[in-house]
């Protein structure tokens, strides 16, 4: 008994890791291409830019897949990052001389609390949480707006200190990065090795039979969607760092993005699988191949198209892939 | 065979309920507009108002038949602004006008077909499907028209887009909302395509056990939605006289809360056209009344939001509330 369970857990783990591992090749293979058709796509400039726009989704998808990974889904990630750079450069703006570990908590409070919100409706109100995080998208993005009222924050108003968070590095590495590199590390600890995370995972393959076996459901449920939003926050957060100005519609419609993102990374929407590598896998691939379209000089036009026809094959070879290893591994099974 | 008879009441009951609820707040709205604003109901508003619906509509309709079936269509909005992009294209190339629209209907249905197609023949999710084409249709818009605007389209046709039929207040447009309805509405409520969608939404492998063929129902749900969202293109660039790559973007939300007030299920299975069309009505009613009185846009995106979360609170919440005192009833009787 035990040993066959085993066997299968690590037969399970080796197809978890090589979709890891072919993402990881897809993205070397882009990297290569690119480079060998442009030369000059190889410099530090396009690295430092694809990492400092991938950590900002890279995070965002991390958060997603803990919520995907119970069947949930959260859209309302966009507007809470949009609401908390707001609000943190309105905090910057009444407080010049706010320390940046004060902003980066702010942040984070306000995508706790509209992350409690949402998980209270998924849980305690029963409402799927496409709808009620769909509905958070519109009150929180509409809040936004009537409270913005047109105005904007510049970088002029943020301290220097803050603005290091995007300019500074640590051994050429930017700092935004090894802030996102650091949490994307924590969560992935949390998702492999914790029980909590272990839970997550437990949820989204059979939500009954985890119910079942004693795990509180609705807890981890809440817990998730509390994490998803203080992501969210954070990202915020960083998103302001990073540019500097910031209004009403910042970071509207990066839902889908982040989604996709998470779908090329191998997270199945039907939940219980997926991890955050892949997760930051599939927001990367996106990432260089936005910025190898511009090296390769694509139409900016083409992008959006290319960039569709991906996700759709990307879900579509993922899911092939999957089922015919499944199909193996029962055929395996029955005459082995 | 009493039990399942009698859960069927229910569920009746609880549609009958939701849309006598609708109406409520329906003649509310409607009050509360002529109060707000002494224009509400003058002709020149009620036109205004039907007509700024449309497109939702339109697109509204199939998507309720796609959400009974328990399937999602998040594509709906790119096939739009990529047939007003397509549109644009086709008349700069000289073609007649009438064979630009049944190019680009047909193009629509082949955007519908192609997500039904990789849908069912791969057995994958549409939420992630129309996400993939969602940005594919919507690049394809790009590709067409880049950020070009067409504007030069012959007044016969955008004459349609803006007038009203004889003397009366309703818009050319809006007759194609009427028929649809009535299409859509004969089609889900009263033929076996329509009864089918309530199975495979509730279960679809029973769907498939009891006969249903659920590809091939799933792949004309697909062709449909792609098709009227299409036509929502059309009717949007002659309303507006003007074909963008970046028309109707985000409109698939909106649609998607829309049809979910109306009281369908996200989970398939459940709901009632009759409940999207109310539903329709009173968001463009809330819109134009809210508008009328000067409220921002702002307002109206929460108001949305709020409509489409109480729609599945507050039956949730009354449940559960009914749930409770039952058990304490219960429990003083032993």
């Amino acid at each position: 008994m035990h040993a066959g369970e085993t066997k299968r857990d690590s037969i399970a783990a080796s197809i978890a890791k090589s979709r890891e591992l072919t993402l990881f090749a897809v993205l070397l293979v882009l990297v290569g291409a690119t480079a060998a058709v442009k030369p000059d796509f190889l410099n530090l400039q396009n690295l430092r830019d694809v990492l400092l726009n991938v950590s900002i989704i890279g995070l965002l998808t991390a958060g997603m897949t803990i919520v995907m990974l119970m069947r949930h889904i959260d859209l309302s990630v966009a507007s809470i990052g949009g609401v908390s750079a707001y609000a943190v450069g309105s905090l910057f703006v009444m407080f010049p001389h706010m320390p940046v570990v004060v902003a980066m908590f702010a942040g984070v409070g306000f995508g706790l609390a509209i992350g409690a919100v949402n998980g209270a409706l998924v849980t305690f109100g029963r409402v799927p949480s496409l709808v009620a995080t769909l509905s958070t998208l519109y009150i929180v993005r509409g809040a936004d707006y009537a409270w913005v009222h047109g105005g904007q924050i510049n970088a002029t108003s943020l301290p220097d200190a803050f603005a290091t968070i995007a300019t500074g590095s640590l051994l050429g590495v930017p700092n935004l990065v090894l802030i996102a590199l650091v949490v994307l590390i924590a969560l992935s600890m949390y998702l492999k090795q914790y029980r909590g995370g272990r839970e997550h995972y437990a949820i989204g393959s059979n939500p009954e039979a985890a119910r079942l076996a004693g795990i509180r459901v609705d807890r981890r449920v809440m817990i998730g969607f509390l994490l998803s939003g203080a992501i969210a926050g954070l990202a915020g957060v960083l998103w302001l760092a990073r540019f500097g100005t910031v209004d009403a519609s910042t970071a509207k419609g990066i839902e889908l993005q982040v989604v996709a993102a998470a779908v090329v990374g191998s997270v199945a929407i039907t939940g219980g699988v997926g991890t955050v590598a892949g997760a930051t896998l599939g927001a990367l691939v996106l990432g260089v191949i936005n910025i190898a379209l511009v090296v390769l000089r694509v139409s900016p036009f083409w992008q959006q198209a290319i960039q569709g026809a991906l996700i759709v094959a990307a879900i579509t070879l993922d899911t092939l892939l999957a089922r015919s290893v499944a199909r193996r591994m029962m055929r395996k099974r029955d005459h082995g | 065979m009493a039990k399942p008879d009698s859960a069927l009441s229910t569920a009746k009951r609880r549609h009958l309920q939701w849309e006598a609820m609708l109406v409520i707040v329906l003649v509310v709205s409607l009050v509360g507009g002529r109060v707000l604003s002494p224009m509400f109901l003058s002709a020149a508003n009620l036109s205004n108002m039907l007509a700024d619906f449309t497109e939702i509509a339109l697109i509204a309709l199939p998507m309720t038949l796609v959400i009974v079936a328990a399937e999602i269509d998040l594509s709906v909005a790119s096939v739009l602004g990529a047939s007003s992009a397509l549109m644009g294209v086709l008349w700069h190339m000289g073609l007649p006008m009438p064979l630009v629209i049944a190019i680009v209907l047909v193009a629509g249905t082949l955007a519908g077909l192609l997500n039904g197609l990789v849908i069912v023949r791969f057995g994958l999710p549409s939420l992630a499907v129309t996400i993939g084409t969602l940005a594919l249709f919507r690049g394809l818009a790009y590709v067409l028209l880049g950020d070009q605007a067409i504007a030069d389209f012959p007044a016969s046709y955008t004459a349609f887009g803006i007038d009203t039929i004889a003397n009366t207040f309703l818009p050319m447009p809006f007759v194609l909302v009427i028929v649809g309805a009535i299409i859509f509405t004969v089609l889900l409520q009263a033929t076996p395509f329509g009864r089918s969608l309530y199975a495979i939404g509730a279960n679809p492998t029973a769907a498939q056990f009891s006969g249903i063929d659920v590809a091939k129902t799933k792949l004309r749900l697909f062709m449909m939605s792609g098709a009227m969202a299409a036509l929502a293109g059309v009717v949007y660039t002659l309303r507006f006289t003007s074909a963008r790559g970046d028309n109707g973007e985000g409109f698939e939300l909106s649609v998607i809360a829309a049809v979910l007030f109306g009281g369908v299920s996200i989970f398939g299975g459940r709901g009632s056209m009759i409940g999207v069309l109310l539903s329709l009505v009173i968001i463009g009613v809330l819109r134009n009344a809210l508008t009328l009185a000067d409220v921002s846009s702002e307002t109206l995106t929460i108001v949305t939001g709020a409509l489409l979360l109480s729609s599945v609170l507050i039956p949730n919440l009354v449940a559960r509330w009914r749930a409770a005192r039952e058990k304490r009833l219960m429990a003083q009787a032993l």
